[in-house]
């Protein structure tokens, strides 16, 4: 089945930061104004509005976003509606806005991601965020995030013989990049030392190897092959492929701790329904919550074979200029996880490298971008292949 | 916050405090946490109650020394992927020394307050493991 072509014609995202003077309205709103610039709108083109956000009940008391947003956005009646898959939330968000255009529901749609997460303390945000995994047999254990992929990180250490060292190579890296990107949360670089000796959160994990804690939001706005002829648009990112798929909700249900089996099958029907193979991304943009998922998907995403990931960060395969780049712009780690957001940024950063606007973090040439954004501890991801020409 | 309310943790009663699982009598897969459908068999799956022996091997491990709320008071705490010896991997902590801890040591089970909501609120008790045989 042929599908409709569908392009990203507009794109922006706020300061990912700790804004404690902005509340999530005030952010969503931003980033839509952002997207609807970016793409020479007003506002009353869009025929829809779908939201990516994960917790705005537990984080500020707030549900029923898709409606707060349409409305603070001055867009009502159009239908809006509210996407959750836990971190994965903005890309299921982009993957329904893409789907909708694509059944000739609409021609021109937005897909924002928002989260406002510390207006709630510390430890109340790592609660809500254990929202994500199975709330019967490990929030109430005392697991969190951070245990859930120390557990994957030794598995992997264990299995493969992955370094220490080479995860701490992943942060160094991406707040490499994320120093030159002024939307970043944390824009500096760390050192293998730093990363090394700084707090230990879950043995083996540590402090810089965990994306923080953060408010932002971001939003783009896609639209239909002949919208984008009639709006006369001149720089379209085609959205090649999406795929999307699930694994057990709990990690201990895995038939495999030490590969993420969604990421495998999302990846796997997206390279599929775009025709490519993972040696033709130039770029990509992955979900890197935890140094160790990084990691992860550099092997689930077939950039190398299984175990070799840590490797192929030690060979400075993923910096810019290096074999595939990856999270050029900062990712997770450096830039912040609003986690409903990050999906949504990922596709923006993509954007802009695949535009030719990344500036100094520019890699060379980039034509086809990977975006993989996950949930949980690997139980929902998406995959999404954006191209030019 | 609770991580739990007391009608939850009744009604899981059996597996939470006894080990109590679900066997699939068409496919003889078991599950931990109990399943009330077989993923296999589908329609044609039976399941019944399972009990497990709580001994088992340490697939993997973390201390956690950045806890949830209500978890706060009990730093650092290990909590490790228990292969249980009839199947299926549960997550639990791993009470005792944590540093005699490593992936393919043998655990039991053992029943141990989890944590307490608040100084007036209820005591959540359940399973926790430890090294088997030192």
């Amino acid at each position: 089945m042929t599908q409709k072509r569908v392009a990203v014609i507009g794109a922006g995202y706020t300061k990912f930061d700790e804004h404690w003077d902005k509340s999530l309205r005030d952010l969503a709103t931003e980033a839509g104004g952002k997207a609807l610039a970016d793409a020479k709108m007003e506002g009353k083109e869009i025929q829809a509005l779908f939201v990516g956000n994960m917790s705005g009940g537990r984080f500020i008391g707030q549900e029923h976003l898709a409606a707060l947003a349409v409305d603070q956005a001055g867009l009502t009646p159009i239908p809006a509606t509210r996407c959750e898959g836990a971190c994965a939330s903005g890309a299921l968000a982009f993957r329904k806005a893409l789907l909708s255009i694509q059944a000739g529901e609409h021609d021109i749609v937005m897909a924002a991601g928002a989260e406002k997460m510390t207006d709630i303390k510390g430890e109340a945000a790592v609660a809500a965020l254990m929202g994500a995994g199975d709330h019967e047999w490990e929030s109430a254990i005392g697991l969190t995030f951070s245990g859930l992929y120390a557990l994957i990180a030794r598995a992997h250490m264990k299995q493969f013989g992955t370094t220490r060292e080479q995860l701490a190579m992943v942060s160094v890296n991406n707040h490499k990049n994320g120093a030159l990107n002024p939307l970043a949360q944390h824009p500096y670089t760390v050192s293998l030392e730093d990363v090394l000796t700084s707090t230990m959160i879950s043995d083996p994990l540590r402090l810089l190897d965990c994306s923080p804690i953060t408010d932002g939001s971001a939003a783009v706005v896609l639209a239909s092959e002949e919208a984008v002829k009639k709006l006369g648009i001149e720089n379209p990112v085609w959205i090649l492929a999406s795929g999307q798929a699930s694994d057990t909700l709990a990690l201990h249900d895995r038939k495999s701790f030490t590969e993420m089996a969604a990421t495998k099958f999302a990846a796997k029907t997206a390279y599929t329904k775009a025709g490519l193979t993972p040696e033709k991304i130039d770029v990509a943009e992955v979900h890197d919550c935890f140094s160790i998922n990084e990691i992860l998907a550099i092997e689930d995403l077939g950039f190398c074979k299984k175990g070799e990931g840590g490797k192929f960060v030690e060979q400075g395969k993923i910096a810019i200029g290096g074999e595939r780049p990856i999270n050029t712009m900062g990712g997770l780690k450096s830039i912040g996880h609003p986690v409903g957001a990050s999906g949504i940024r990922q596709i923006i950063d993509l954007t802009t490298q695949l535009r030719g606007r990344a500036g100094k973090l520019q890699v060379n040439g980039a034509k086809v971008g990977l975006a993989q954004n996950v949930g949980g501890s690997g139980a929902t991801a998406v995959v999404n292949i954006l191209g030019v020409e | 916050m609770s991580q739990g309310s007391v009608p939850l943790f009744w009604r899981l009663k059996k597996s939470k405090y006894n080990l109590i699982g679900t066997k699939c009598v068409t496919c003889n897969s078991i599950f931990f946490p109990p399943k009330t459908l077989c993923p296999e068999c589908r329609s044609k799956g039976k399941l019944e109650e399972f009990q497990f022996s709580g001994r088992g091997e340490v697939i993997s491990y973390t201390v956690i020394t950045a806890a949830p709320e209500g978890f706060e008071a009990y730093t650092p705490y290990a909590v490790g992927l228990i292969k249980l010896d009839e199947g299926a991997t549960i997550s639990g902590q791993i009470v005792g020394d944590a540093s005699k801890l490593d992936i393919g040591k043998r655990v039991k089970s053992v029943f141990r307050k989890m944590y307490e909501d608040g100084s007036g609120g209820v005591i959540h008790y359940g399973i926790k493991f430890e090294v088997d045989g030192e």
